[in-house]
């Protein structure tokens, strides 16, 4: 019984030293050696795995990061510059600082400024209905509003708003890694410059049909009318397929753009209210096209109510004022029409 | 025991109330919008221009690629523009309008009504012939037919199968034909064998025409090499896989056409118009549709001219009526709602059926019970919930070996589902993503 046991422990014993043995060389043999950077890089990305960088997660951003000579083509649009100073000071290599980015929704067809014109009763999914057909409204190319941008955002940046039925991007929390723009199936969305103090200008429109066309299915469609062409002193803006695109690197943010669009597809974000100009005859018509503009975005809305806070007030209440008066507001505003 | 394919299929109510209504002839339309693409493959190029003056049967746009045709103008008048105009897809697309002016035909064209049964054109003639004249698939698929005809280099077919099956319900435009030009359908297919150089034709009819069937199987005793074999009423019976499988029992493989196997299906109505083609010179400017639907006052088959916007069918039926909720091009279980009736007929449109608001609407998604109808039901014999839920998960390369790209969206898993799941649309995301990534793949 106890040679058994003894036999047993000897022999259990001796192939465990003889495969110890074999696994140690074997691993001398085919060691695969890795970078000790790879891990360090690693620790100091975001962990986000977006594959924003183009690359499949962080692991193998920090591969493509210890591999290249420089960074300058490499960016992780979650971490942004200080993430890449980090990376940067890990591998004893030099950053580029770049401009960071934001994504923007190309369209302001909201439910009252588009109405639909047919029911959508299938799978609700953007790629399936765009595949289907030109969608609910009478614009074949503006949002669908079914949300497959907000599914695949990993950081919450984007929310559905169930009023006007377009995503909305928060800037905060928007990291610029791409995902909307490469799951929009209509193309909507764009990488653009975040802008000195976050101050941006584009043309909130993809609709490549005749203008006369477009207008019919939204009021806010861009209707390559090239006003805002002429109007650009930078040649910022070229007009393809009866749509206008602003180039965020020439553009200087001026926003004269902005004043010269007839249907307010062009917006801009974050800027201070225009200041408010004195009456000047030849001037009564740049304003005039502002007020022809629907109100698709609130600052643009802000910012025109206080750029005439003068004329707001005298015909604010026609009502309220009597029958002369009235026939003086009327008589300046042909006077200022001329 | 009737012939049927072995796996699968539903059996929806028929509903083939415009049956009995004998083919009508549809008024002119004012203007003909006329698609630049109406088959698969390369859109055709426009050879007219704004304000050319065309005839019935003129050439308006050519093929632009092996997979490609012409296109005829339907009608005769002025050329009012070349536009982007809403068609079928619920996209706007190049399409040739005409402003109509009487109704002058192209000198070439025989319009007398008897029947021409002697051709003497070789087979090569016969696809040139079938190529000059527009000929495409009218079972709905639009298939290009000379292509169907040109048998590759190393293979050989050895049956010709017409399909006159016609398996969706509600749609009747095959079944009228059949009865009122089955002498045609017969010489067409004559012409059919000739180009293919085979010495068989079966002919394959649901048993829910028994009338039809009757007809057919007079002429056949009449015409050798010509065999005509009812078969079950099933759906998807007139899916070409299917049909293959039912009638002569072979297996068309995966990705393969069935040329692979020796067959080629064609559609009655394309024998019709391929007779046409060849024997009195007309190339595919009118087709039959059904236009049909449980509340439409007058159910009806119209010959209509391609270009004819829905609307005036629909006019010419008794007008909408109050209850519609659907408008569909095709039948219920393949077609697809319009999104405007102005919407032209094309090669492709068998019927317009109009659904009540009552049966329009789809019910509420519900979660799987893992009952495994829609697994039963596919004759193709894959799983469409897995196949769903692959695509809802982006794993395409489970959808592509999963075989997704084997479904024929006949729509079977969808109609069974008790759980309404959207299974066809996302079956449909999973093929046209894995197919964009072969491509990106063989590039």
């Amino acid at each position: 019984m106890s040679a058994t046991v003894i036999f047993t422990i000897v022999s259990l014993s001796a192939i465990g030293v003889i495969a110890a043995t074999i696994l140690y060389f074997v691993a001398q043999k085919f060691k695969v050696f890795e970078d000790p950077r790879i891990d360090q890089v690693d620790e100091v990305l975001p962990g986000a795995n977006c594959g924003g960088c183009g690359y499949p997660g962080c692991r193998g951003f920090a591969e493509a990061c210890v591999k290249a000579n420089e960074l300058d083509a490499l960016f992780c649009p979650v971490g942004g510059n200080d993430c890449m100073a980090d990376v940067a000071k890990v591998l004893g290599k030099e950053a580029v600082a770049k401009d960071p980015e934001i994504a923007v929704l190309r369209c302001a067809g909201t439910h009252s400024l588009r109405p639909n014109v047919n029911q959508y009763d299938g799978a609700a999914n953007c790629t399936i209905s765009s595949n289907l057909y030109g969608g609910e409204t009478g614009c074949t190319f503006g949002c669908l509003g079914l949300g497959e941008c907000v599914d695949v955002c990993n950081f919450d940046a984007l929310v559905m708003d169930p009023e006007t039925g377009l995503p909305v991007v928060d800037a905060d929390k928007c990291t610029g890694c791409n995902a909307c723009v490469e799951q929009c199936p209509r193309d909507l969305f764009e990488l653009r410059p975040k802008g000195k103090k976050d101050r941006r200008i584009y043309v909130a429109c993809r609709n490549m049909e005749k203008g006369a066309a477009k207008k019919i299915g939204c009021e806010v469609a861009c209707i390559g009318c090239n006003r805002c062409v002429k109007e650009c002193a930078f040649d910022a803006i070229v007009v393809e397929n009866f749509n206008a695109y602003i180039d965020p690197i020439k553009c200087k943010l001026c926003r004269k753009c902005v004043m010269v669009c007839p249907t307010g597809a062009i917006h801009e974000l974050n800027f201070p209210p225009r200041k408010v100009k004195v009456e000047v005859e030849g001037e009564a018509e740049k304003p005039k096209a502002v007020k022809a503009k629907p109100e698709p975005v609130v600052e643009v809305a802000a910012s025109k109510a206080e750029a005439q806070p003068e004329r707001v007030v005298e015909k604010a209440s026609p009502e309220a004022l009597s029958n002369k008066e009235n026939e003086n507001t009327s008589d300046q505003s042909i006077k200022l029409g001329e | 025991m009737l012939k049927t394919f072995p796996k699968g299929g539903v059996h929806p109510p028929e509903n083939k109330i415009s049956a009995g209504a004998a083919i009508e002839t549809l008024p002119l339309p004012t203007t003909a919008t006329i698609p630049i693409s109406q088959h698969l493959g390369a859109p055709s190029a426009p050879t007219v221009k704004k304000g050319d003056k065309v005839k019935v049967g003129q050439i308006i746009a050519q093929s632009t690629g092996f997979v490609s045709t012409n296109i005829h103008s339907s009608v005769s008048g002025t050329v009012q523009k070349i536009d982007d105009s809403i068609d079928a897809s619920g996209y706007k697309r190049k399409a040739v309008i005409i402003s109509v002016e009487g109704d002058e035909w192209d000198e070439n064209i025989d319009r007398s009504p008897e029947l021409k049964k002697e051709f003497s054109l070789s087979g090569p003639d016969i696809i040139k012939k079938v190529l000059e004249n527009g000929v495409v698939g009218l079972g709905g698929a639009t298939f290009p037919t000379h292509v169907k005809l040109s048998v590759p280099k190393g293979m050989k077919a050895d049956v010709l199968i017409l399909n006159g099956v016609e398996c969706e319900p509600y749609l009747t435009s095959d079944h009228r034909i059949m009865l009122e030009k089955a002498d045609e359908i017969i010489v067409g297919t004559q012409i059919l064998m000739k180009a293919l150089d085979v010495k068989k034709a079966l002919i394959g009819i649901e048993n829910n025409k028994p009338d039809a069937i009757e007809v057919f199987s007079k002429l056949a005793d009449k015409n050798p090499g010509i065999e005509v074999h009812p078969l079950k009423v099933q759906y998807p019976q007139g899916g070409e896989k299917q049909l293959i499988k039912a009638l002569i029992n072979r297996e068309v493989p995966s990705g393969g056409l069935p040329i692979a196997v020796g067959a080629v299906v064609q559609n009655v109505g394309t024998a019709l118009a391929v007779y046409e083609a060849v024997q009195k010179n007309k190339p595919l400017i009118e087709r039959v549709v059904s236009l049909t639907g449980k509340s439409v006052k007058k159910p009806a088959n119209y010959l209509v001219r391609i270009g004819t916007p829905v609307a005036e069918l629909i006019e010419a039926s008794g007008g909408l009526p109050d209850d519609t909720g659907k408008v569909i091009n095709g039948g219920p279980m393949m077609g697809k709602a319009l999104n405007s009736l102005e919407v032209p007929v094309t090669k492709g449109t068998s019927g317009i059926l109009i659904i009540p608001e009552l049966e329009a609407r789809r019910r509420p998604v519900q979660n799987c019970i893992r009952c495994a109808r829609c697994t039963q039901v596919c004759p193709m014999g894959l799983e469409p919930y897995l196949l769903m839920t692959l695509t809802q998960k982006s794993m395409w390369d489970k959808v592509e070996t999963n075989h997704a790209l084997d479904c024929i969206e006949c729509g079977s898993c969808a109609y069974t589902c008790p759980a309404d799941r959207p299974l066809l649309d996302y079956i449909r995301l999973g093929k046209t993503t894995v197919s964009k990534l072969i491509r990106a793949r063989k590039q």
